[in-house]
């Protein structure tokens, strides 16, 4: 656990979300405790992401409300902070400048403090197009943080990194973490990463939460036997999955059209 | 740490030395041509007679300095580049918030693009008859004409340049809480950049080519001007003065908004330089 707490609750209740016909989220129900690290895995196109989206608000629910810290999300909020995929740079812009976007009062000293943080001030006068890929994701990590954030939501945003850059990339994102206790949401494909990263992995499967695992490992992790038997309880259940995906798509359609009964 | 900074710089001033010495050659290449048209020109004038059909370079320079000493070109170049700056900076406006309020808001696209392109496919130059009726030949009529050359190509381009810009800027504009006035100022416009000043060259060429024909048509000053009177009385050195004129001024707009882009875009890989 974090020593400070400056995260905040994220509570998801009975959400759903469609895309046309299509249900990409059912009735999910998810608290995440202030400055709590939880890793949502699962298949390609299970919803995890979708779900991120709309606790950062760039979606809204079909039906079902999330609060932070009691309070409905209505409206994009500066206490949350999203990681994409990409670093999303803006190329016409210095590194530091592209960091400054981060916070209100576009402040130089706050902008070089971030920099410090993910270990790159001596890149703050570069252009992004001079950055290797894992250079730019911790500069859109800097940018992220200098907002000083209470929440960080973070989609996939090592799965186009090589895997040195990633490892170092989790220890830095778990160092901030500990420093500054924001409650982070982190999704991803890589369930060794999100054992190593979470205290607490959510499957998501056919579009409901389907494993609520708490990771009780002791921190810095180490790849040790217990981590493997985290990895291979919670691997072993999204593989079920797969082999099940079509029963579970009959059986979805079947109640779907029951409901229409 | 300080070694590989002086090795970075080390490396830098290296690359500036070969960018001059590059420059340098460089300039010697574009202008190979025009020199080497230089000479066939002063060679295949070299046993003419008075009443030539093409002046020699040497009438050429006595007609230069000729028309300096009273005054005439200096005017006149002054006059002709005033008429295209200033038609241009009014049609570069026009089409630049045309361009921005089509690029961002659906239904005024859907609104004033029709009649936009209908003005586009009319050629600019054949209302030059309409054009003189209504503002007679002053410089209203010449700014008027310039300014509706030079307004579509950057209005075409801003609204290319806004219209496919990366999404997903925008989208992590809006997770960071950025205002309408902070999207367009950080992300929209500078996106659009690249494209807005493919615009400005091309308006920069129509700018020329609609100058000439309005001052050749219906001008009591200006280069064409100059180059209509003298065909009266058949100085063909002036002609040909004029000409070069035009070809220069041309070609010194088109190094300066060179000079331009590369200095607003020089966070584009294709803008740096090696």
């Amino acid at each position: 656990m974090s020593e400070q707490k400056n995260g905040v609750e994220i509570r998801i209740e009975k959400v759903n979300k469609d895309f046309g016909k299509f249900q990409v989220l059912k009735s999910i129900n998810l608290t995440i405790q202030p400055g709590e690290f939880v890793a949502l895995v699962g298949q390609s196109g299970c919803g995890k992401s979708t779900l991120l989206r709309l606790i950062s608000h760039l979606e809204t629910p079909t039906i079902g409300d999330i609060y932070l810290d009691e309070q409905l999300v209505e409206r994009i909020n500066p206490d949350i902070r999203y990681l994409f995929q990409e670093a999303r740079l803006l190329p016409w812009k210095t590194v530091i400048e592209n960091v400054k976007i981060g916070s209100k009062d576009r402040s130089n000293e706050k902008a070089l403090q971030a920099l410090k943080e993910v270990d790159l001030v001596d890149k703050a006068d570069e252009w992004p197009a001079v950055l290797s890929g894992g250079q730019k994701q911790r500069v859109s990590l800097a940018r992220a943080l200098v907002g000083k954030p209470k929440v960080l939501l973070l989609d996939e945003p090592l799965g186009a990194l090589d895997a040195l850059t990633r490892i170092n990339m989790q220890i830095l994102i778990e160092k901030l973490w500990r420093e500054q206790g924001f409650t982070v949401v982190l999704v991803t494909h890589d369930v060794s990463e999100a054992v190593y990263l979470a205290n607490r992995v959510v499957l998501i499967e056919d579009g409901q939460v389907a494993l609520d695992e708490q990771i009780t490992l002791a921190r810095p992790r180490k790849k040790d036997s217990s981590f493997a038997y985290f990895e291979k309880h919670i691997l072993d259940r999204v593989m079920r999955n797969k082999d099940n995906m079509e029963d579970s798509e009959d059986e979805a359609f079947n109640s779907l059209s029951a409901f229409q009964r | 740490m300080k070694l590989s900074v002086n090795l970075q710089s080390i490396d830098r001033r290296k690359c500036e030395m070969m960018n001059t010495k590059f420059k340098l050659s460089d300039i010697m290449l574009s202008w190979s041509i025009p020199i080497i048209a230089l000479v066939v020109w002063y060679i295949t004038t070299l046993h003419q007679t008075s009443m030539s059909l093409l002046p020699t370079p040497g009438a050429v320079c006595e007609a230069t300095m000729r028309l300096l000493q009273n005054g005439t070109l200096i005017n006149n170049i002054g006059i002709s580049t005033a008429r295209a700056g200033v038609g241009f900076i009014i049609g570069g406006i026009i089409g630049f918030i045309l361009g921005v309020i089509n690029g961002q808001f659906r239904l005024a696209e859907q609104i004033l693009n029709t009649p936009i392109q209908m003005i586009r496919n009319v050629p600019h130059l054949a209302m030059l008859p309409l054009i003189l009726i209504w503002f007679g030949i002053g410089e209203t009529a010449k700014i008027v004409l310039i300014s509706l050359g030079t307004f579509f190509p950057i209005y075409l381009n801003t609204f290319h340049g806004i219209r496919y810009i990366d999404r997903s800027l925008i989208e992590m504009g809006r997770t960071y809480g950025l205002t309408h006035y902070q999207l367009f100022k950080d992300i929209i416009f500078p996106g659009a950049m690249a494209s807005i000043m493919i615009g400005v060259r091309q308006s920069l060429g129509r700018m020329w080519l609609t100058l000439i024909v309005a001052e050749t048509v219906a001008a009591k000053s200006g280069i064409g001007f100059m180059a209509t009177d003298a065909r009266e009385f058949m100085l063909m050195d002036v002609i040909v003065l004029s000409l070069l004129i035009y070809a220069l001024l041309g070609s010194i707009s088109d190094f300066v908004a060179g000079l331009v882009e590369q200095k607003i875009l020089r966070w584009h890989s294709n803008y740096r330089k090696a």
